[in-house]
C-alpha cells in the first residue's frame, strides 16, 4: 500500500498563498478611493476591452486583479445573485457586504478545497447615501475580507503604491485630482501611464437609481492633462 | 443567500429567465382556470412614431369585470434609457411580466458589458409573451406594445404583440387592448409621418380621450382627482414622462373642442 507524502497543513498553507501571490502579482493592479462625488475606480489596464471593474448592481461596483477569467466569473455570479436577491426581495435589499461575504465564501473554498487555488483579488465597492455610508471591501485570494476605507490598494505590489497613495490623498478630491492621484500611484518611475493605459469607473452620488458609469478615454485623457 | 454556481452545460449565460428557472423561482407558472375569476385587466395603450422618437401612452384603469379595480395603474413604464412597454390584459401577470423585462434587459447589459440592441428587446419581449400563452390560454392574456429610440438609426420604432408571441413591426402608429379600435383609428385619420413630438402627444391624448368615451374599461382623464393617463415621449434624450399639468391643459383643450361640437 502507498503511504501518501506526509505534509504538514502550515506547509501546504504557505505553498497555495505563495502560488496565488504569485498569479496576483503578475497581472497590474488598481487603486479605488473616495472622492467628493462618491467612490472612483482606477486600474491599470491596456485592453479596452477585457474590463477589471464593472456594475453589479445600482449602487454596487466589482473590481478584480489577476487572472481574468477567474475574477470575470466572480463577477457574472456576483451580478445573478445581486439581480435575484432584489427580484426576490426588494432594490434595498441588495447589499455589498453580503455579497463581500459570499465571495469569501467561495474564493476561501477554493483555496483550501480545490486543486488550485484561484489567483484573484477582487474588490467590492458600495456607495453610500451619504461619504460615511461608503464601504469598501477587499477580499484577498484565500477568503480573507477586509473592509477599508478611504481607499483601497489591490493588486502585486501594492505596498509601494499604497504608501503614495496615502501620502497625497485628501478629503473631497474631484474626480480630476483622484485621477492624477492614482495615475501617479500606479506608474512607476521608468513609465508614466497614460489614459489608454488606465481604466476608469466611478459609483456617482448623482441621484440616478444606477450609480456607476465608466470614464469614455478621450474624457480621462482631457481630466489627466 | 447562496451563489448561484451552474455546471458549465448548465449555465444560463446572460438570461436571467433562465437563471430564474434554474434556481426554482420560475415566473411562467401554469394557472389554474381562472377565467371565472374577475382578475383585474388593464386597457388602452398606444404609441407613435414621431420625428425623432415615438411618444406612448397608456390610460390609468383597471377593471374587474363591471367594477373599476384601480384608478391609478401605470400601464407605460420605463424599460430602460431608451426604450418603453405598454401593457394590456390581465394586469398581475402582465405587471410581472414588465418586471422581469427591465431586469432582463438590465441583467443582459451588466452579465455581457454592453446593451442590447433595440431589436433584441423587442425580440426578449416576444419570448416572454410566448412563454405566457399557457395563461393566455387560461384568461391570462398579456398584449404589449414595445416603442424606443433607436440609436443606430436615429429613429423611433415600435412593435406590437399577439398572445402567442407573435411580434410585429409597425411603422406609424399601433394600439392595444380594449379601446383599441376606438384609440387606432383616431390614429389613423390624424397621424402624418412627419408629425412632431408636441403634436404626437397631443394626438395620443385625443385617440384615449375617445377610447375612453366610447369603451367603459378605459379610463379618461380625470379632473376631479387630477388623474391623466400616462404619456411619455423616447428620443435621443431619452424618456421623458410628459407632466400631468401639460396634460390638464391638453384634455381641458379637448373637451372644450367636445363642447363646442
Amino acid at each position: 500500500m502507498n503511504m501518501p507524502y506526509y505534509v504538514a497543513p502550515e506547509q501546504m498553507m504557505k505553498d497555495r498563498a505563495d502560488f496565488a501571490r504569485k498569479g496576483i502579482a503578475r497581472g497590474k493592479s488598481l487603486v479605488a478611493l473616495q472622492y467628493s462625488e462618491g467612490i472612483a475606480i482606477i486600474a491599470e489596464n491596456p485592453s479596452n476591452t477585457l474590463r477589471k471593474s464593472s456594475e453589479i448592481y445600482d449602487r454596487i461596483a466589482f473590481a478584480g486583479v489577476g487572472k481574468y477569467n477567474e475574477f470575470d466569473s466572480l463577477r457574472v455570479l456576483g451580478v445573478r445573485s445581486a439581480d435575484l436577491k432584489g427580484y426576490q426581495f426588494s432594490r434595498e435589499d441588495v447589499d455589498a457586504r453580503s455579497l463581500a461575504n459570499q465571495y469569501a465564501q467561495i474564493i476561501g473554498q477554493t483555496f483550501t478545497h480545490e486543486v488550485k487555488p484561484l489567483e484573484v483579488e477582487i474588490l467590492v465597492a458600495e456607495l453610500g447615501m451619504t461619504p460615511v455610508a461608503d464601504q469598501l471591501f477587499h477580499i484577498m485570494y484565500d477568503g480573507t475580507v477586509i473592509d477599508e476605507k478611504p481607499f483601497i490598494v489591490i493588486g502585486g505590489d501594492t505596498d509601494t503604491i499604497k504608501t503614495k497613495v496615502a501620502a497625497a490623498f485628501k478629503d473631497n478630491m474631484s474626480l480630476q485630482e483622484a485621477c492624477k492621484l492614482a495615475r501617479t500611484a500606479l506608474s512607476s518611475d521608468e513609465r508614466v501611464l497614460t489614459a489608454s493605459d488606465l481604466e476608469v469607473t466611478v459609483l456617482q452620488r448623482n441621484g440616478s437609481r444606477r450609480c456607476f458609469k465608466r470614464l469614455a478615454e478621450n474624457s480621462l485623457a482631457t481630466l489627466l492633462n | 443567500m447562496k451563489f448561484p454556481v451552474f455546471p458549465i452545460d448548465q449555465d444560463p449565460g446572460s438570461n436571467f429567465g433562465e437563471l430564474l428557472k434554474r434556481v426554482g423561482l420560475s415566473p411562467f407558472a401554469v394557472y389554474a382556470n381562472v377565467s371565472q375569476l374577475d382578475i383585474p385587466h388593464a386597457t388602452t395603450c398606444v404609441a407613435v412614431r414621431c420625428s425623432g422618437g415615438v411618444v406612448m401612452a397608456g390610460d390609468r384603469r383597471a377593471t374587474s369585470g363591471n367594477l373599476i379595480s384601480h384608478r391609478t395603474m401605470e400601464k407605460v413604464v420605463q424599460a430602460d434609457d431608451f426604450s418603453g412597454v405598454a401593457i394590456a390584459g390581465a394586469a398581475g401577470p402582465a405587471m410581472e411580466m414588465v418586471k422581469l423585462f427591465q431586469l432582463q434587459i438590465e441583467h443582459y447589459e451588466k452579465v455581457e458589458g454592453q446593451p442590447l440592441s433595440l431589436e433584441g428587446k423587442a425580440n426578449q419581449l416576444s419570448m416572454f409573451v410566448r412563454n405566457n400563452l399557457p395563461a393566455a390560454m387560461q384568461g391570462l392574456m398579456v398584449v404589449p406594445i414595445f416603442a424606443g429610440y433607436d440609436e443606430h438609426i436615429d429613429q423611433g420604432r415600435l412593435w406590437d404583440y399577439d398572445a402567442t408571441g407573435g411580434r410585429y413591426e409597425e411603422t406609424d402608429f399601433v394600439a392595444t387592448g380594449s379601446g383599441q379600435l376606438h384609440a387606432s383609428t383616431v390614429l389613423r385619420v390624424s397621424w402624418r409621418s412627419d408629425i412632431g413630438v408636441n403634436e404626437a402627444i397631443e394626438l395620443v391624448s385625443r385617440a384615449l380621450w375617445e377610447a375612453a368615451d366610447a369603451d367603459s374599461a378605459t379610463g379618461g382623464p380625470d379632473v376631479l382627482r387630477g388623474i391623466y393617463p400616462v404619456v411619455a415621449s423616447i428620443t435621443k434624450d431619452g424618456f421623458t414622462r410628459v407632466p400631468d399639468s401639460d396634460l390638464a391643459v391638453i384634455y381641458s383643450a379637448i373637451t372644450t373642442g367636445v363642447q363646442q361640437r
